[in-house]
């Protein structure tokens, strides 16, 4: 009896572990964002992409629909090519939808906005977005505002 | 002469040191030969996992939901004059995950749990309850030293699990109940900022590493303890105070390892 008690309580106890390591992995970690590989890709290139990372979240009117799924650098055109998974159920994106760089906040994380065009056919897996606006980098909007400033006083 | 005396402390105290090491690594080579035997009979490993584990869960539970308190009243105190206080939650999970969770387990289980197991060790032995199993050939290696090993290896991440999830509970009912930050907030930037791999899994292996050196140290105590009252003492002190701080020094060495780019 006595050990019964035990196992009882030791089985409590590893469910309880698992229970705990579960909760984490589900709730608080990016563990979900690693399996929805059954996304399409689109792509786009941007001059700037400030700190825009692979998994920033991909968003449209403020709600995610995708994650950024790699970063990479055109020799040739010399321009950051973000490549986006969107989320399967988000298929109706036209192909003049334009792409652009903005921040949660002031100093928040960077993500991609989207903006949809008016075309009438829809982006699909591979295809590319044209119109983009690169990430505001705050150094260089000071310094263009300090500069415009010095000029108004000659 | 007085200088030669000094020299030959030094070098016994040295000596004894590495003597120590080396006992304490035959001692664990010694244990994990009788493991495969010990898969036999899982009856002695969940005993020990009782002890070891069941009975520590109570603390591991209180101070897991103070700390992830704690960790959210300061977090935002310092981010709210960013107005970042949003980011709460990216604070108390990347803090418990990497760090406190695993240290802080192992540290309370060093004096829960460690301690407890080098007393009941010394005690057996100065109670020649060791020497009489040799006596009926029966291995205390196996019976006595290897479950306690095993389940205090088991018990470690498990417990080290529960702390970071109550901590994060913990931080939750302070940021969500008490400062006001939304709900979804909190839980969707934690998604955005943890990694499963880099943080969470880092985190546990940690929580392995000590719980082994934990249980290796406390048990190693106990055998190697003088069989007397004020030996016993002694011998928990010094598994309290050598498995704090091994679990201290080796979270730094794998700190560095995992995230300082060395």
């Amino acid at each position: 009896m006595n050990s019964k008690k035990i196992e009882i309580a030791v089985g409590l106890f590893v469910a309880l572990g698992f229970a705990a390591f579960f909760m984490l992995a589900l709730k608080v970690s990016n563990l979900i964002s690693y399996e929805s590989e059954s996304g399409y890709k689109i792509s786009a290139s941007f001059d700037n992409i400030g700190g825009l990372r692979e998994r920033s979240p991909v968003a449209v009117g403020g709600v995610r629909i995708g994650k950024v799924y790699s970063i990479e650098y055109d020799n040739e055109s010399y321009e950051a090519v973000v490549t986006m998974e969107i989320e399967p159920q988000y298929n109706r994106f036209p192909t003049d939808t334009s792409a652009g760089i903005l921040t949660a906040g002031l100093l928040g994380e960077q993500y991609i906005g989207l903006e949809p065009g008016a075309e009438e056919e829809f982006l699909t897996e591979g295809g590319k977005i044209d119109v983009t606006q690169s990430a505001i980098v705050l150094e260089e909007v000071i310094g263009q505002f300090l500069y415009s400033k010095a000029d108004e006083k000659e | 002469m007085n200088v030669l005396d000094k020299l030959q402390k030094l070098g016994q105290s040295v000596i004894s040191v590495f003597s120590r090491l080396g006992q304490a690594t035959l001692f664990l080579y010694e244990i994990l030969l009788t493991i495969p035997g010990l898969l036999l009979r899982p009856s002695l490993v969940i005993k020990q996992l009782y002890t070891t584990g069941v009975q520590t869960l109570v603390i591991i539970l209180v101070a897991g939901c103070f700390v992830g308190m704690v960790l959210a009243l300061q977090a935002y105190y310092v981010l709210v004059d960013f107005g970042a206080e949003d980011s709460i939650s990216q604070m108390v999970v990347l803090t418990l995950m990497r760090e406190l969770g695993p240290v802080m387990t192992g540290l309370l289980f060093a004096g829960r749990a460690g301690s407890a197991l080098t007393a009941e060790i010394g005690l057996m032995k100065s109670t020649e309850q060791l020497s009489g199993m040799e006596m009926m050939a029966i291995d205390p290696m196996q019976r006595v030293m290897a479950p306690r090993i095993l389940a205090g290896f088991l018990a470690m991440p498990l417990l080290t699990a529960v702390f970071m999830a109550v901590g994060v509970l913990g931080g939750y009912l302070v940021a969500v109940h008490g400062v006001g930050i939304f709900e979804g907030v909190y839980w969707s930037l934690a998604q955005l900022k943890v990694d499963f791999y880099t943080d969470l899994m880092n985190g546990m292996i940690k929580s392995v590493v000590f719980g082994f050196v934990i249980v290796w140290i406390a048990v190693f105590e106990g055998y190697d303890s003088v069989p007397t009252s004020e030996g016993l003492g002694q011998a928990t002190t010094r598994t309290v105070v050598h498995s704090s701080l091994a679990v201290l020094g080796l979270d730094f060495l794998l700190t560095a390892i995992m995230f300082g780019d060395i």
